[in-house]
């Protein structure tokens, strides 16, 4: 049996005698005869440090990792620097609580502090917080914060990530604010049916930017409609692309929100990954989760600490802006450090190959018979081809030969592959996949 | 210390990604980006040093005694992150076919059967991150319940008043209204005031237990009775769980839902504020409402289910945070059915033994024994040297050792929160106990020099008041 209990039944002998009780048993006397428990746990026996290893590493290889994987959708395979690992791996960093002893906690609230730097500078944006857990519930909170007096309907656009459409409904459901979805057309947000359902009770509209399709949005006119309206401007960005496209702010959004996953955390199944959030100063006091400020000690030199906290849950209670108290602090390092190691260059470096590689791989598929780019627009890293074959052989295909293709989209685009490439995929992979579809083809 | 944004040249940087093999994409001017773009300009030298001067600066569990009460900062094994970076896990699209994922639904799959079991709910459901959106989730539940009864009248949550922040704030988030119930003077739920609110509109109650103070509620039967006799449900906040695992069962206290913190009692670390996990778990009556489709097994496998139409609908992208739970699974399958039951008891007795230790000096405002954690009040020592909670903590800094939980429970005033955990040794506490002594007789011989501290710490107290009046939330180039 494993055990962390460092104190031997000696100790713990002495220990009891000191407080005077006889056994354990007596230190759980408040705990009522009906409830306390008779017999052990039915769990197994504990396993020491080399089988838990065995196991749980066998449980791992029963997964398929993928030699190149073409799939995103909300979760992209970029390259992690190899500081990046060593950095967050630090037992200070990981095993720290939330920074609530400032004196003591300079670290985290510097690194937290640095981080809402680069993602105001990422954005354009000019308030940060310190994250929330992944960019569906950003985008949920960005959709709360937009709730006025008169205002409670969230317009979001069908061009939006399911997934975080469906987290918005899940965090709007049972409270006052309303969700409409704005329809798309040809891959992108619906411009007129979008300025039909705004109206004076529109609070905020939520677009993608690149948006569910990868296709790029006409941002600039939803702002416009969304302005005119007096609706807030939420925009869902991938952090990447902000190395080249352009930024929320130059959009006119009130808040950028997104997941940061693709800033150096691996894919992990889902999780943990890193929703950030940033809007205006106007807006700053209604932006919820934790905030690290600057500020001086008693002796005057710069230190920072979590600030404006009379938002917040341990203050306000029921009253709060939001719930959130754990966030998702050590992958906000990671993207730091992650920024720092890319730096402007590398970013934008990033974000060229991604857009370059994914440009290429859909030239090449679309020389195949029956792979067509089923919308026309501007793309980042992502698009859409119908398929030559049937789908699901496709994919099989692709996965026996260590390849992850795309993403077989779901409801009214089944059929579709939904494609996606970053700076990791090489031209000898993208050739190779292309040969092994048209073996495919041929069968 | 600079800024990582003060520090470095212009031009320099890391030279991490290759030349473009393919034709060059660019993007269209009306699209592209005009904003400059600042970001740190620093070799990796530099960003290494950075980094090790911000831990130089940071205080992990591996710098020192953390007896944060209610954060439960226990050891986090190191066996447990390496498991975590297998890249079996790391390296696994979430939107991979169910096939080629058997092991993370093996993962959640195991998970879920050790946490029922410890709990005794009958499901568990790992996609909130962290314990407050756990809350949030399991109001969600509630509401979803009543609603299906078409009981619209019941939106009520009943919350003591001792209750963690979060509580109050996440039935809120759910669309109910709040009503606060005052606790007695000991910190347990005051019968008679819960029988007064629990009505026709009563949704559900929240509670943890043991209580924010550290104590076992005898009467849980009777509160839980009371509740449900009410036509509401009962909410555990496992916040507390490190006290009982094999001792008692919320499902057996009368709980209906749950929600654990993975990262308190189970060992996974707290990453300066996370990543945590906060899985919820629930009795068979709210299965169809959870946000996740269910996970079976048969001879070909592990399979997702469809995801019952009555569902809440997600809460988060994905499956949760996935390499937490990971983490959480090395540890259960670690210490196993009498290794958990072991960290409890001696959760408890490490309390026990500092609380009994300190009671001589200090003022320990509850008769009897404790669970894992015990409150302080330094109200004495306010009012007769004005010396406050606060001045106890910070002159602990100065002693390389965590300060206790400040000011919580709200109950208790000037209240410093204990909770030493399992994996600490009689030695540490020992010395942690002198050091409190030590910090007693100052308090009372010369209070000012209190005023002062910390003294050791990289930086002193900082100036919260003009950081939040005139708030710098950036770095400005």
């Amino acid at each position: 049996m494993g055990t962390y209990v460092p104190n031997s039944i000696k100790e713990q002998r002495e220990m009891l005698q000191e407080i005077g009780a006889d056994n354990m048993e007596e230190l759980f006397h408040a705990v009522p005869d009906e409830v306390y428990l008779k017999n052990p746990l039915k769990l197994p026996k504990g396993l020491s440090e080399m089988d838990v290893r065995r196991r749980i590493t066998e449980i791992a290889g029963k997964n398929s990792v993928y030699h190149s994987i073409f799939r995103g959708c909300g979760a992209y395979n970029h390259y992690i620097p190899a500081i990046v690992k060593q950095v967050t791996s630090k037992e200070e960093f990981v095993t720290a609580y939330t920074p609530y002893q400032a004196e003591i906690s300079q670290g985290i609230l510097q690194s937290i502090f640095e981080y809402q730097t680069m993602i105001c500078e990422l954005t354009g944006m000019e308030v940060s917080n310190a994250s929330v857990y992944d960019g569906a519930t950003a985008a949920a909170e960005a959709v709360i914060m937009c709730k006025e007096r008169s205002r409670k309907v969230a317009v979001i656009s069908e061009t939006v990530n399911p997934e975080t459409i469906e987290t918005i409904k899940t965090y709007c459901s049972n409270t006052e604010m309303e969700v409409i979805i704005a329809p798309g057309k040809d891959g992108k947000t619906d411009l007129e049916e979008l300025s039909n359902l705004l109206d004076d009770k529109a609070a905020c509209v939520l677009l993608q930017q690149p948006n569910y399709f990868g296709q790029l949005e006409d941002g600039d006119a939803i702002g416009e409609l969304a302005s005119k309206r007096g609706a807030k401007y939420i925009m869902n960005c991938n952090p990447i692309s902000l190395g080249i496209l352009k930024t929320p702010a130059e959009y006119g959004a009130d808040i950028a929100v997104g997941e940061g996953q693709p800033l150096g955390l691996p894919l992990s199944f889902g999780g943990p990954y890193l929703g950030f959030m940033a809007t205006t100063e106007k807006m700053m006091r209604k932006l919820p989760g934790r905030i690290v400020g600057e500020t001086k000690d008693s002796k005057g030199e710069r230190a920072f600490v979590l600030t404006l906290q009379a938002r917040e849950q341990h203050i306000r209670r029921e009253k709060a802006s939001s719930n959130i108290c754990s966030n998702q602090a050590l992958c906000a390092m990671t993207a730091a450090v992650y920024l720092s190691a890319m730096g402007k260059r590398g970013l934008q470096q990033a974000a060229e190959l991604s857009m370059s590689k994914a440009h290429y791989l859909a030239s090449r598929l679309c020389e195949l018979d029956g792979y067509q780019m089923v919308y026309q627009g501007e793309y980042f890293n992502e698009f859409v081809t119908s398929v030559g074959g049937n789908i699901e052989n496709v994919l099989s295909r692709l996965e026996q030969r260590g390849i992850l293709g795309g993403y077989p989209l779901k409801d009214k685009n089944e059929g579709q592959i939904l494609w996606c490439a970053t700076e990791v995929n090489t031209k000898k992979e993208i050739d190779s996949l292309v040969e092994i579809l048209k073996e495919v083809e041929s069968i | 210390m600079k800024l990582i944004f003060e520090k470095g040249m212009i031009g320099r940087g890391c030279d991490i990604l290759p030349e473009c093999d393919v034709a060059v994409t660019k993007v269209q001017e009306s699209l592209s980006r005009k904003k400059e773009l600042h970001l740190p300009q620093v070799s990796e030298t530099e960003i290494s040093r950075h980094y090790t001067q911000l831990m130089k600066r940071t205080f992990g569990i591996n710098d020192g005694f953390y007896p944060l009460g209610s954060c439960t900062m226990k050891y986090n094994p190191k066996i447990n992150e390496d498991m975590a970076k297998l890249p079996g896990f790391t390296d696994i699209h979430p939107l991979q076919p169910q096939a080629c994922v058997q092991g993370c639904l093996e993962v959640m799959k195991l998970a879920e059967e050790y946490l029922t079991e410890i709990t005794g709910m009958d499901h568990i459901d790992f996609q909130p991150a962290a314990g407050a959106h756990g809350e949030f989730t399991g109001m969600k539940l509630i509401k979803a319940y009543h609603e299906s009864r078409n009981d619209s009248k019941r939106n009520k949550i009943i919350v003591p008043d001792s209750a963690h922040g979060t509580n109050p704030a996440s039935a809120a988030m759910a669309g109910f209204s709040v009503i606060n119930v005052a606790s007695t003077r000991e910190g347990y739920v005051d019968i008679e005031e819960l029988k007064k609110v629990v009505g026709e509109d009563t949704a559900g109650f929240m509670l943890t237990n043991p209580n924010t103070v550290g104590l076992f509620d005898e009467n849980i039967l009777e509160i839980t009775k009371i509740i449900h006799d009410g036509g509401g449900l009962n909410y555990y906040d496992g916040a507390n769980l490190n006290a009982i695992m094999g001792i008692a069962r919320p499902g057996d206290m009368g709980f209906d839902v749950v929600h654990l913190n993975l990262h308190k009692t189970f060992s996974t670390p707290h990453g300066g504020g996370g990543p945590g996990s906060g899985p919820v778990g629930c009795k068979e009556i709210l299965a169809d409402y959870l946000p996740s489709p269910r996970i079976s097994k048969n001879d070909t496998g592990y399979k997702l289910e469809m995801k019952s139409e009555a569902s809440i609908g997600r809460v988060k992208a994905f499956y949760g945070n996935f390499l937490v739970v990971v983490r959480a699974l090395t540890y259960m399958i670690t210490l196993g059915g009498d290794g958990l039951k072991n960290a409890s008891e001696n959760a408890v007795l490490n309390a026990n033994y500092m609380m009994h230790r300190l009671k001589d000096k200090y003022q320990i405002p509850f008769e009897g024994y404790c669970m894992h954690e015990f409150v302080i009040s330094i109200e004495e020592l306010k009012k007769k040297n004005g010396v406050a909670a606060i001045d106890i903590a910070k002159a602990i800094l100065d002693y390389g050792m965590h300060p206790p939980t400040m000011y919580f429970p709200l109950i208790v005033h000037e209240a410093l929160m204990v909770e030493p955990t399992e994996t600490e040794t009689k030695e540490t506490m020992d010395e942690a106990i002198a050091v409190l002594e030590m910090i007693y007789d100052k308090a009372v011989q010369n209070p000012e020099s209190l005023h002062a501290c910390p003294v050791n710490t990289p930086v002193g107290r900082p100036d919260e008041v003009s950081a939040a009046r005139n708030p710098i939330l950036r770095y400005q180039y």
